[in-house]
């Protein structure tokens, strides 16, 4: 998985709660059997009308926004299904990092199998980035994992929570599986006790 | 020892490992696979050379995109759905897991089968790449959904690495009153808690109303916990329980079944467990609700008006504007007046034979609206055989439904059961999300005897004045 530690952007602003896995990347696009290729396809619906012609008022089509590498959203970004295309779509597009007040559940686990930070803040310091996003290409919003920060382009630094596991993962880029096979011992260890506890499993 | 919850229980009964941080390796007895979101799974086992690590406890069956129309037995003719199936085909053979293909009687949506083959039965973690395996908590088992990566992560390894969620109970005392079923329930507590309201909890369903569904029911109710943010929904396993899965195909048979029995009574959350947060709502005070907006949230009676975005707050604010525009509402309209094109029964919320009885009770002997397109889309290929010889079928296609093949079908655009742009639909589904029904499609949800009763009017109906 490809590292995080510190991207220097431009971040696009969405003051849009809810935004369901279907904005994100409608089902028409979960046909494919591949991972990669998903960006051109990303908030599809709301990118590009019937004919296929950009909607010139949707953020990433506008010149300033379109090599977006953070994302500032509303309440419960991510809700819906569990399907892990929107993290691809998101990523393949460019971006890095989304920051919202919350995520659902699914959709946060799923960004961080894929080198997507996501941040989560109260709603008044995303209003601040929100504010900072607005201004256009010129804001450069920074993110740095490692010391947990997000600082405006005025400077102003806004600390962030996050799981030491999870930034861990991200910041050494690791595979979750080989994490988990080095403990394979202890799987097998469970297997024998469950089975015969419950051999019925 | 300290008391627990039934969530508690299940989680400590399944820790393979766990962290000094807390991070858990939680162990999975069942894995369900369908065709969205595996392939890319299955092919990154095969990239590292991995195997499925407990194929006998993997089930797959293709659902989402396979057409539910009689020539489906001469294959599928859309070439990407047919990739996608061929794909699992493939997958399920080369790595040996269970498989039910698309023209075997018992396919149809995995949420439908699992509990139906008895693979899904109390206290077990049950994992799917799919949002609604919520559905499975019903029977007291530990049931969500997973992404892709996770997928790859528990075919190579069962299990899943977890942080615990919060436990939140959700109790609906007394009883519901005549024409109100699990689906307004469910519906009512996302009305209730917001989308998001259940972020971070399992939730445990109780109270005296919970206990008196069906284990269809129960379901219903479940499968929508994700749609209220909460990772899982759970009930406790009683009589109704066991009695549904003795005898299925995969449930414990003899001593076995007497073993599991003894522990399946233990699971239970104890008198002074803790709770995180509680919400009890009275039976009585649930009235046949149907969906206004975009979001599962946007929930009101049937008898109230549509609602205008000042009512609201906040963000919501916005949000109702744009839903009401997408929905083509105007505030103040009455509920029933709003006239449908389009009656979807069926999906994983509302596809089994319980469903089926109830819409088919609210048409016998009647008609639908007249240039009006219905549909039944029986969950599974046992469900439709069932409803056949019950005669459900028939009052179907009496009453002018067209009777098709399991699957997801119109829940999600993904076959060719889809609206066209400003269609309007009365859903039995989970989701009214923009464009989930198809393009500019626009879903109202309820339950199948309100979705029964708006076929026969061509308007969202109270059910309850045709009983
Ligand atoms: S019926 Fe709908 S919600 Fe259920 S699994 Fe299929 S697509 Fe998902």
């Amino acid at each position: 998985m490809e590292k995080f530690t510190k991207i220097t952007g431009v971040a696009a602003p969405m003051p849009m709660i809810n935004v369901d896995t279907d904005m994100i990347i409608p089902k028409q696009f979960l046909k494919t059997i591949k991972r990669s290729g998903l960006g051109v396809n990303l908030f599809h619906e709301m990118r590009f009308d019937d004919d296929g012609g950009e909607i010139e008022s949707f953020v990433l089509n506008k010149p300033q926004y379109r090599e977006a590498e953070v994302l500032v959203a509303g309440a419960n970004f991510g809700c819906g299904s569990s399907r892990e295309h929107a993290p691809w779509a998101i990523k393949d597009f460019g971006i890095r990092c989304v920051i919202a007040p919350s995520f659902a559940d699914i959709f946060y686990n799923n960004c961080f199998k894929n080198g997507i930070l996501p941040i989560s803040l109260p709603q008044e310091q995303v209003d601040v980035l929100m504010k900072d996003a607005e201004k256009g290409s010129n804001a450069r919003m920074e993110v740095d994992l490692e010391a947990q920060t997000v600082t405006t382009s005025d400077g102003e630094v806004i600390p962030f929570e996050i799981d030491s596991f999870k930034k861990h993962c991200l910041l050494e880029g690791l595979d979750d599986i080989g994490l988990t096979m080095e403990k394979a011992d202890s799987i097998a260890a469970y297997e024998t006790r469950a089975a015969a506890e419950r051999p019925w499993v | 020892m300290s008391p627990k919850t039934l969530y508690d229980k299940i989680w400590d009964a399944h820790l393979a490992h766990e962290a000094e941080d807390g991070t858990s390796l939680l162990y999975i007895d069942r894995h369900l696979v369908h065709e969205v979101t595996s392939p890319q799974a299955f092919e990154g086992l095969r990239m590292a050379g991995r195997t499925v690590r407990a194929p006998e406890k993997t089930i797959a069956v293709p659902d989402h995109n396979v057409p539910t129309t009689a020539d489906r037995v001469n294959g599928i003719e859309n070439p990407e759905s047919r990739i996608q199936v061929e794909a699992l085909d493939k997958n399920a053979k080369d790595f040996g897991v269970h498989y039910y293909p698309v023209n075997d009687i018992r396919q149809g949506i995995v949420h439908i089968v699992g509990p139906e083959q008895g693979w899904t039965l109390p206290g077990m973690t049950v994992v799917c790449g799919d949002s609604h395996t919520a559905t499975h908590g019903a029977f007291g088992a530990l049931a969500h959904g997973i992404g892709t990566s996770e997928v790859e992560h528990v075919l190579a390894t069962q299990t899943l690495i977890q942080t615990k969620s919060k436990n939140m109970k959700v109790e609906i005392t007394g009883q519901l009153r005549p024409g109100v079923t699990a689906k307004d329930i469910t519906l009512s507590v996302i009305g209730r808690t917001g989308t998001a309201g259940g972020t971070g909890y399992v939730i445990e369903y109780c109270g005296e109303a919970i206990r008196s569904l069906s284990m269809e029911g129960r379901m219903t109710v479940c499968n929508m916990a994700i749609e209220g943010g909460a990772r899982a929904g759970l009930i406790a396993p009683d009589e109704t329980t066991f009695e549904y899965i003795k005898g299925r195909p995969h449930t414990p048979k003899g001593a076995q079944w007497e073993a599991a029995l003894a522990w399946w009574k233990t699971l239970y959350s104890d008198d002074d467990a803790h709770w995180d947060k509680v919400i009890t709502i009275k039976g009585e005070d649930i009235a046949p609700v149907v969906t206004w907006g975009t979001s599962p949230e946007d929930v009101l009676p049937i008898d109230a008006i549509v609602p205008a975005p000042e009512d609201f707050q906040g963000g919501k604010v916005e949000a109702a504007k744009r839903s009401l525009e997408y929905m083509g509402l105007t505030a103040g309209t009455p509920l029933s007046e709003i006239e449908i094109d389009t009656v979807f029964i069926g999906s994983c919320t509302n596809g089994r034979i319980e469903d089926l009885r109830a819409a088919a009770a609210i048409l016998k002997g009647k008609k639908i609206k007249e240039g009006l397109r219905a549909m039944v889309v029986p969950g599974s290929g046992l469900v439709r055989a069932q409803a056949e010889e019950e005669g459900l079928a028939d009052i179907f296609k009496d009453a002018g439904f067209e009777w098709r093949l399991a699957g997801c079908s119109m829940c999600l655009a993904m076959n060719p059961d889809q609206l066209s742009p400003g269609e309007r639909c009365a859903a039995t589904s989970n989701r009214n999300f923009e464009g989930r029904q198809g393009r500019g499609g626009r879903t109202h949800l309820m339950s199948p005897a309100m979705a029964a009763a708006a076929a026969v009017t061509g308007k969202l109906t109270d059910v309850r004045q045709m009983m």
